[in-house]
């Protein structure tokens, strides 16, 4: 069974963002970029998966123009076998992400496809759920744990009363939250050998798919500040602010 | 343009969160209709045809249904889309499952987390954890929006006179199945309506040791919440987790204990009215947005505030 496991590029998580002067956009000029933490965990987990011979091959696959190849090379790193990028000059919607994946995922026959529940650029946790729809396919959202029995994948799900395990008929979707697993640590020798994986370049218009948009963002504002308050000095200040100053008790 | 809302249930109550996603569709502006999709729903049903204003309450009715899980949801639901301008769900675990399948299928985007409605396409919603606030238009046909609840006030219910239906369309993929659930079963408030939240974090240092986390919180009748270094370490289960990827919560009172006060557990929190920290490190980054901060080791204080708060309320 092959695993393909889609990849973003993002800001680093660890970098707090900057708001363009003109209100456009965030400014991301000399900004770290890594891969999206949530695909790192996807990417761990088809390692394994493939490590405990489940899977017989791991492909990494990513959208966007030639600067991607840094996030490509780390998912090669980590141990992805090969890699796949889809060239694009900007970042298209989630639905035509989810239709570039869609003719990637049926060329490639992917029996999983494991991917990360969110970018934490966007936010928009859309993309799984989206390709699911599209291909007709079962999906496994917010995995903590992912278990391949026979023709099934049994994903246990982190939903908002705890925890739900679902069967999913393979071929599958699945889109990984943060429990599901650590990502290694990448050592300098796999990044030597990284750089001597091949990685296959297609576009759009190869796949047959046209990149629409239809949705625009008009601009970007910073979220209200809050002002930091003041230090008590005892648990009676407190009490006592929060009684007769806050009034929410 | 008519909005169709889908509720959010349990089979057999409305959740109140479903009443800020008709909040959303009011500014919308259009008339708005409710989709009930469950099994063994009618009182759910019955329910929502009280909130104010709807028209008409569409139920599905189905073993397929009884999870709604998003195969089947997303089906159904395309399957009844016609006529509708606008589809509008509170951002539940089942709704961010099913919204953007039910937005693949029909062909369109789809919209995530709002916090703000300017108008029939235009919306705003938090990106990068909530650091960056986005202005953004839609021009598809059918607009799909998940809705951050925290952000909108429940829309009045109680005088509606919905027409309630029954559809009989309910779509079974076949593609999967539910094989267990493990649903926490809690007398305390809510994380997502709460008007009071208690958080503990990584500093609380064992699940033994949350027991003072929950005492403050049921002294003060609030939900319980935590961090992920906290949910991650096992001291709670993780639907408490507060945070970018947990839940989004905005109470009159969040108090975080232990709690370092990361950019992704902020952006949970930071719409909270006022908010208490208690931490032994004063330079931790969570006093930045504390109204109040209380420095010292929490298995001191967390009793102390307890035991004081039992005097004064
Ligand atoms: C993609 C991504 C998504 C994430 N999503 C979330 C999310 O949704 N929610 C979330 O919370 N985090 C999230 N995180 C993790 C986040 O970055 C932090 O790691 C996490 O919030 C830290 O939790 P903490 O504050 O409990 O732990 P720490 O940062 O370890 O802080 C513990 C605090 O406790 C204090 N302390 C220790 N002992 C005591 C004592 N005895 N008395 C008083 N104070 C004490 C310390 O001074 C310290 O400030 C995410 C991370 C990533 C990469
Ligand atoms: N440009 C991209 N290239 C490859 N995969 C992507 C891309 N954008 C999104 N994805 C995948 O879709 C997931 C969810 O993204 P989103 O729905 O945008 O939050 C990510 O974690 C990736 O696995």
């Amino acid at each position: 069974m092959k695993i393909l496991v889609p990849v973003k590029r993002v800001i680093d998580y660890n970098v707090k963002v900057r708001i363009k002067q003109d209100c456009s956009d965030v400014d991301l000029s000399n900004t770290k970029m890594s891969i999206n933490p949530f695909c790192e965990i996807a990417v761990e987990e088809a390692l394994r998966l493939k490590e405990a011979g489940t899977a017989s091959e791991v492909i990494a696959v990513c959208i966007g123009p030639k600067i991607v190849k840094e996030q490509i090379l780390a998912a090669l790193a980590m141990g992805a076998d090969r890699a796949i990028r889809i060239d694009v000059e900007e970042q298209p919607e989630p639905l035509v992400i989810a239709r570039l994946l869609a003719k990637v995922a049926e060329q490639e026959d992917a029996g999983l496809i494991m991917m990360g529940k969110q970018a934490i650029d966007s936010d928009n946790n859309q993309v799984g759920q989206m390709l699911a729809g599209i291909m007709g396919r079962p999906q496994g959202t917010f995995a903590s744990v992912v278990k391949i029995e026979g023709d099934e994948a049994l994903v246990t799900r982190e939903v908002d009363g705890g925890l739900q395990t679902v069967a999913l008929k393979l071929p599958a979707i699945v889109t990984a939250d943060l429990r599901l697993n650590e990502p290694r640590f990448t050592k300098l020798p796999d990044i030597m050998k990284a750089k001597r994986k091949p990685i296959a370049e297609t576009t759009a218009a190869d796949l047959g798919v046209e990149v629409t948009s239809t949705q625009q963002q008009l601009s970007v504002a910073a979220p209200a500040t809050r002002q930091a308050g003041i230090k008590v000095a005892s648990v009676d200040e407190l009490v006592d602010k929060l009684k007769n100053e806050a009034k929410v008790i | 343009m008519k909005t169709l809302v889908i509720a959010s249930h349990n089979n057999s109550t409305l959740s109140p969160v479903t009443l800020a996603a008709v909040s959303a569709a009011l500014k919308i502006g259009a008339s708005f209709d409710i989709f009930v999709a469950g099994k063994g729903c009618a009182t759910v049903a019955e329910e929502a045809a009280k909130i104010d204003g709807v028209s008409a309450v569409l139920v599905a009715d189905h073993d397929a249904l009884e999870y709604q899980a998003a195969e089947n949801l997303a089906a159904t639901l395309q399957a009844n889309a016609e006529g509708y301008s606008h589809i509008v769900a509170p951002a539940t675990s089942v709704m961010k499952d099913a919204l953007p399948r039910l937005a693949a299928l029909l062909g369109v985007g789809q919209i995530s987390d709002i916090t703000g409605v300017n108008g029939e396409a235009e919306f705003v919603r938090p990106i990068y954890a909530g650091n960056a606030i986005a202005t953004v238009t839609s021009s598809d046909a059918v607009k799909v929006i998940t809705v951050r609840t925290s952000a909108f006030d429940a829309a009045p219910t109680g005088a509606g006179t919905g027409a309630i239906t029954a559809v009989d369309n309910a779509v079974d993929c076949g593609l999967s199945r539910v094989v267990s659930e493990e649903i926490a079963q809690s007398e305390r408030p809510e994380l997502a309506s709460a008007s009071i939240v208690v958080s503990g974090g990584r500093g609380v240092g064992s699940e033994e040791n949350f027991a003072l986390i929950e005492k403050l919180a049921d002294r003060l009748n609030a939900a319980l919440g935590a961090s992920r270094a906290a949910v991650d370490a096992g001291f709670i289960g993780n639907d408490h987790q507060v945070g970018q990827t947990g839940k989004i919560v905005a109470p009159d009172l969040y108090v975080a204990v232990g709690i370092s006060g990361a950019i992704q557990h902020l952006a949970g929190m930071q719409g909270s009215k006022v908010i208490v920290a208690i931490n032994k490190d004063p330079d931790a980054p969570i006093y930045e947005v504390a109204d109040y901060g209380l420095v010292g080791d929490l298995h001191d204080l967390v009793p102390e505030l307890e035991a004081k708060l039992a005097s004064v309320l």
